[in-house]
């Protein structure tokens, strides 16, 4: 029934589109800037202002956005408020934006609505968008040109009606460093179909500590050829057909884009709707998801990947910048003193005023702020009117409208102080802590929430708002309210707020502050986790399923990354020795294998020795034997059969002295009903000319000066040795 | 009828956004955007001119601010001034000749008048040159009805007004002449390449420009052979296309790499190459690799011909142009961000990455290095280069508009 309304529907879409193609080629381009991320990463400061209304490099965010739809040729933009909905639609009134000649932006409002999927729905109702537009929210900076992408889509449209989708994607560095250290997120997984550029599948949550991602196998049965992508990086920039508006009104359970509808979509086979991928090569396109890809992208931009939307080009009314030597931006009309250090890649607003003997790297410092003396600033961003006195440290650090640091003030890395909080004198606020005018909100115990901010956020959100004045009000004077929240030093105002549990952990991940030594150590050894998993997959994939045993998870469980590697190479060469000895294989190839194996863990020939007759050995023990005469004579059956495999690894002596002290280690360990067999079977080894008499000598005299214990199997086979030494000094 | 302002803003954002590069098409629509200037400017009845340039500094300031770095902005407002300036002092001497006749002449003239005014259609007929206008016109919807009310409001202000009427008309004339020579400036210098390129010679240049790409064509067609080496003009590699248009045209051309000019500058009889502007000492801002090549064709006694056309000469002296004259661009056409993308990483304790790309893109090549130039109005050396600009531009418009330059 769902599925039959869902399908009239689309086909009612489907008609009300395709009525004129060439209609639809004059279509002028439309597109939906959704002003609010429906998440709450940016909290505190998003409680008082809404993100895209967020200072990047001294510019509100979404004119980062607008000036890259005008550019990309798009007509009609359809701004999307929600959280602060009044505050973003007054901002767009009084800039330039709507007086633009070709290029209308109009706004529409709601204060109901809690993701993604419920603003397409209601633009939907609103029956505005008539062609294909793009989806975009108003926190992504972009100078691609999107004339080929929108070529592609409308081709693959003409010829498949249910193409309603490209996705813009971008090339990464696979590592998950760079991932983290970038952006800030986790590893996205894609699937694509390498001539198509169909997108298949999507997966930006995929569990890392398993190391593994789950594909239906359908996928692998249905399509010729699939290219899985770990280095592609999402832009959130999608150029839909207009069917995507129906769908996500007859699929009203989406919320997220990407969660649900992609994901949706590539799951349900019932409709067939296909998304494609374009992939953009020397463009720039990314999203400030974060507060680390708030931070990177102001870098980029100061670096000026960004181009033309950089801070010295009026791209959008912004003030006139100039940029300097060493990448030096400067507004007019600031106030320098001579014995500031202003360093390289440091943005500097109108009108500021810096102290004397101030050092200022990396930062970007908004309009209108009064610097003492003294003070340094590293890596921070700085917004409009700030006041800090003599002496302050910040680093790494985001600093709201308004606020005021008193004289000594300290800010560690990576905290966040929303607008009008005052610091005390001297006060030290602790790395990560994030300091607002505003109580936390009660936490909701529901995982949901943070997923997909949901009702409670967006209700939270706007109460807020409301609240703001009388709080912030009240708390200038009240005494009360500084019982029972941490103190910001004398004469400090605002609360901190509290890391919700769970937080602390993944509070450096989102952070403005550079990844801490420890975590980045963390990382890589994740990586190299991550490789042995994969070495450990093959291992898997290259023996027959029978022969994993059990004992190889627990195995691999030591840490040991050497030790490991040789105990999986043990128990491979020994597979592959079973499999030959039960299937006849050929000794060359059994050769073959065994070399490969050793190429593939990068093992010496001595360790192939080692493994081969770990294996024969082990073969010998296996075989049903009454007693250790039987035993005996097994062994030398096995050794006169598999000679050839054992001796094309034993080229020197250290092989031969190797093996020995392997079949020691055997009879001390794993196999102890050789012990007793010990010289007998080193004479069946010297009679078949595996063993030297110089490596048996050798292997004696080391033993010499070892421990009691050691010299066990020496004593054993003392008669043996004596005889070989015997032997030699006649010969000489 | 367009507000003038928009027009102006239009531009300007253009401008800002850098969607209109480059000295030629720059120079073009700012020429027309001044010719609306004048059309539509209500005068004062007493001091036409004085109001005229001050309207049209203003507007001159906006486009020059809206990207400093294209110099055509400012050429072509301080020659539109000059024009201004010019056609004021003339009706001086004519009213004197006047004066004499008006006696005799004053009915003529009224009806003369009338007729002018009556008609718009043939005041613009008289006034503008049908195909130059009309390219002027298609920027201005409303043109027509500008024409009309500008007449209309004439024959009210009866003929107190008609000094300040001829004066405009003067100026529409000159400005389209300016706009035509805007236009026609590349043939002009296609022109002399008969006299520069001679038998089997070997031209080099750098880059794409339109100018040399004429010039050499003009040759070309006039059954001369020579060859062409081309150096691709690193990071937008302009020169591929180049050589592409050569190809076409069945010139040989030869490609190079910037690095390699030194290499082959002996086998070169001729450096010709397009720039971005001539400033008042001779020098030149050039795209960036120029000035290397400069050197190179100086070690090797090799002529530096540089090819430009008069709405490239600047007033400026360029003092401390890396700064204040040049342009960052995009760090992309270096480098391939997702290849660098860890090397280019804030997150990592260290607080700033160590890789930093920069993109400049002009040259500066003082005087000294350049041979010859050669513009529309014939060939120059360096040093007579001050010459020409006190013949464009007057010394009064210098002071206030090199302010927003600098």
């Amino acid at each position: 029934m769902g599925a039959q309304k869902k399908r009239a529907a689309a086909a009612a879409a489907a008609a009300r589109v395709s009525e004129d193609p060439d209609d639809l080629a004059r279509q002028p381009l439309q597109a939906i800037l959704l002003a609010d991320s429906f998440t709450t990463k940016f909290r505190p400061i998003t409680l008082e202002r809404p993100k895209v209304l967020l200072p990047l490099v001294n510019v509100p965010m979404i004119n980062y956005t607008l000036a890259w739809l005008e550019a990309a040729g798009v007509a009609e933009v359809f701004v999307f408020c929600c959280a602060h909905s009044k505050q973003v639609i007054d901002y767009l009134e009084n800039s330039e934006w709507f007086s633009q000649p070709n290029f209308t932006v109009k706004t529409i409002e709601s204060h109901n609505i809690i993701s993604a999927g419920d603003a397409l729905r209601l633009i939907y109702e609103q029956n505005v968008i008539h062609g294909d537009f793009v989806l975009i929210s108003g926190d992504t900076v972009s100078n691609m040109s999107l004339t080929q992408a929108l070529q592609e889509h409308k081709e693959r449209k003409k010829k498949d009606n249910n193409a309603v989708m490209t996705m813009i994607i971008k090339k990464s560095k696979p590592s998950p460093i760079t991932r983290q250290s970038r952006l800030g997120t986790d590893e996205l997984f894609m699937a694509i179909d390498p001539n198509t550029k169909q997108l298949l599948y999507y997966e930006d949550k995929a569990d890392h500590s398993k190391g593994t991602i789950c594909l239906d196998k359908m996928l692998l049965a249905e399509n010729p050829s699939i290219s899985l992508h770990n280095d592609k990086q999402d832009c959130y920039i999608d150029i839909c057909s207009p069917e995507v508006l129906s769908l996500f009104t007859d699929n009203f359970d989406y919320q997220h884009l990407r969660r649900h509808f992609v994901k949706g979509l590539l799951l349900d086979d019932i409709m067939g709707y296909k998304i494609f991928t374009h992939e953009i090569h020397s463009s720039y396109a990314a999203r400030i998801d974060n507060y680390r890809s708030y931070d990177i992208v102001s870098k980029d931009i100061i670096q000026r990947w960004t181009y033309p939307y950089v801070p010295d080009v009026k791209f959008c009314g912004n003030r006139a910048t100039k940029l300097e030597r060493r990448g030096m931006y400067r507004a007019l009309e600031i106030e320098q003193s001579r014995s500031a250090q202003v360093g390289s890649f440091t943005v500097i607003g109108y009108g500021t005023k810096i102290g004397s003997n101030s050092k200022i790297s990396d930062s970007v410092i908004g309009e209108g702020c009064t610097i003492g003396s003294n003070v340094l600033i590293e890596g921070s961003y700085i917004w409009d009117n700030v006041i800090i006195e003599d002496g302050c440290e910040l680093r790494h650090v985001i600093v709201c409208d308004g606020v005021i640091m008193k004289a000594g003030a300290v800010l560690k890395p990576g905290v966040v102080l929303s607008f009008k909080v005052v610091i005390g004198e001297r006060f030290v606020v602790p790395a990560y802590s994030k300091v607002s005018l505003l109580q936390q909100p009660t936490v909701h115990d529901s995982d949901e929430e943070l997923e997909y901010a949901d009702n409670s956020s967006g209700t939270v959100e706007f109460s807020s708002i409301q609240g703001t004045a009388d709080q912030s009000n009240g708390e200038m004077t009240s005494e009360s309210s500084e019982a029972h929240k941490p103190k910001l030093g004398t004469g400090g105002v605002g609360y901190i707020w509290s890391i919700c549990e769970g937080g602390q952990e993944e509070e450096w991940r989102h952070s403005v502050a550079p990844i801490p030594e420890d975590k980045l150590t963390e990382l890589s050894e994740a990586m190299d986790d991550d490789q042995e998993l994969v070495t450990q997959d093959r291992t898997a994939l290259s023996t027959s399923g029978e022969l994993i045993s059990d004992s190889n998870a627990s195995e691999g469980d030591d840490n040991e990354d050497s030790k490991d590697d040789s105990v999986y190479f043990e128990k491979e060469v020994e597979a592959t020795f079973l499999r030959a000895v039960e299937e006849n294989v050929k000794v060359d190839h059994v050769i073959l294998e065994v070399n490969s194996l050793r190429l593939s863990y990068n093992m010496t020939s001595a360790d192939c020795a080692g493994a081969v007759f770990y294996s024969m050995m082990k073969l010998a023990i296996k075989t049903p034997h009454s007693s250790a005469s039987e035993l005996q004579q097994n062994t030398a059956n096995i050794i006169t059969t598999w000679q050839k495999l054992l001796k094309s690894y034993l080229l020197e002596i250290d092989e031969e002295i190797e093996i020995i002290l392997k079949f020691e280690e055997m009879c001390l360990e794993s196999a102890k009903e050789f012990s007793p067999l010990f010289a007998r079977i080193l004479h069946i080894l010297y009679d078949k000319d595996i063993l030297q008499e110089d490596a048996i000598l050798r292997w004696a005299d080391e033993k010499e000066g070892a421990d009691e214990s050691d010299k066990v199997f020496v004593r054993q086979s003392e008669k043996f040795i004596q005889w070989l030494r015997e032997a030699s000094e006649e010969e000489d | 009828m367009p507000d003038i302002q928009a027009l102006v803003s239009d531009l300007a954002s253009k401008l800002r956004k850098r969607r209109v590069q480059g000295s030629y098409e720059t120079a073009r629509l700012t020429a027309e955007l001044l010719c609306a200037v004048i059309l539509q400017h209500k005068e004062p009845t007493t001091n036409g001119a004085a109001s005229l340039i001050e309207a049209v500094r203003r507007v001159g300031e906006q486009l020059i601010a809206a990207n400093p770095v294209e110099l055509a902005v400012g050429n072509i407002v301080r020659h539109v001034l000059h024009i201004i300036r010019e056609e004021d002092l003339s009706p001086l001497t004519d009213i004197v000749g006047e004066l004499k006749l008006s006696a005799e002449d004053d009915v003529e003239d009224i009806a003369e008048d009338e007729n002018s005014q009556k008609s718009s259609a043939t005041t613009d007929g008289c006034l503008l040159k049908p195909p130059l206008l009309l390219a002027v016109f298609e920027h201005l919807p409303d043109s027509a009805t500008a024409c009309q009310t500008f007449s209309s409001e004439n024959i009210f202000a009866g003929k107190a007004d008609k000094s300040a009427k001829k004066l405009k008309s003067e100026l529409i004339k000159a400005v389209n002449e300016l706009i035509e020579d805007i236009n026609t400036c590349r043939e002009g210098i296609a022109e002399q390449a008969m006299e520069l390129i001679h038998q089997n010679e070997v031209i080099l240049t750098l880059g794409h420009s339109k100018f040399v790409k004429e010039f050499l064509c003009a040759a070309k067609e006039k059954k001369r052979s020579f060859e062409v080496f081309i150096a691709d003009g690193a990071p937008k590699f302009e020169g591929h296309i180049l050589a592409k248009e050569l190809d076409k045209k069945g010139l040989k051309a030869i490609v190079i790499t910037d690095s390699a000019v030194f290499a082959m500058i002996s086998r070169v009889n001729m450096v010709i190459v397009g720039v971005h502007a001539v400033m008042a000492n001779g020098g030149v801002i050039a795209p960036a690799g120029l000035h290397v090549l400069a050197l190179a064709a100086k070690k090797h006694d090799v002529p530096f011909v540089v090819v430009a056309s008069t709405h490239e000469l600047c007033s400026l002296y360029p003092h401390n142009l890396e700064v204040l004259l040049n342009e960052m661009r995009c760090p992309s056409e270096l480098l391939n961000f997702e290849e660098f993308s860890d090397c280019i990483d804030y997150g990592i304790a260290s607080s700033s990455s160590l890789l930093h790309v920069v993109n400049p893109a002009f040259d500066y090549v003082p005087p000294e290095l350049i041979s010859l130039f050669v513009t529309d109005i014939g060939g120059y050396s360096p040093s007579y280069i001050y010459r020409l600009i006190a013949d464009y531009y007057s010394s009064e418009d210098l002071p206030p508009q090199q302010k927003p330059a600098s």
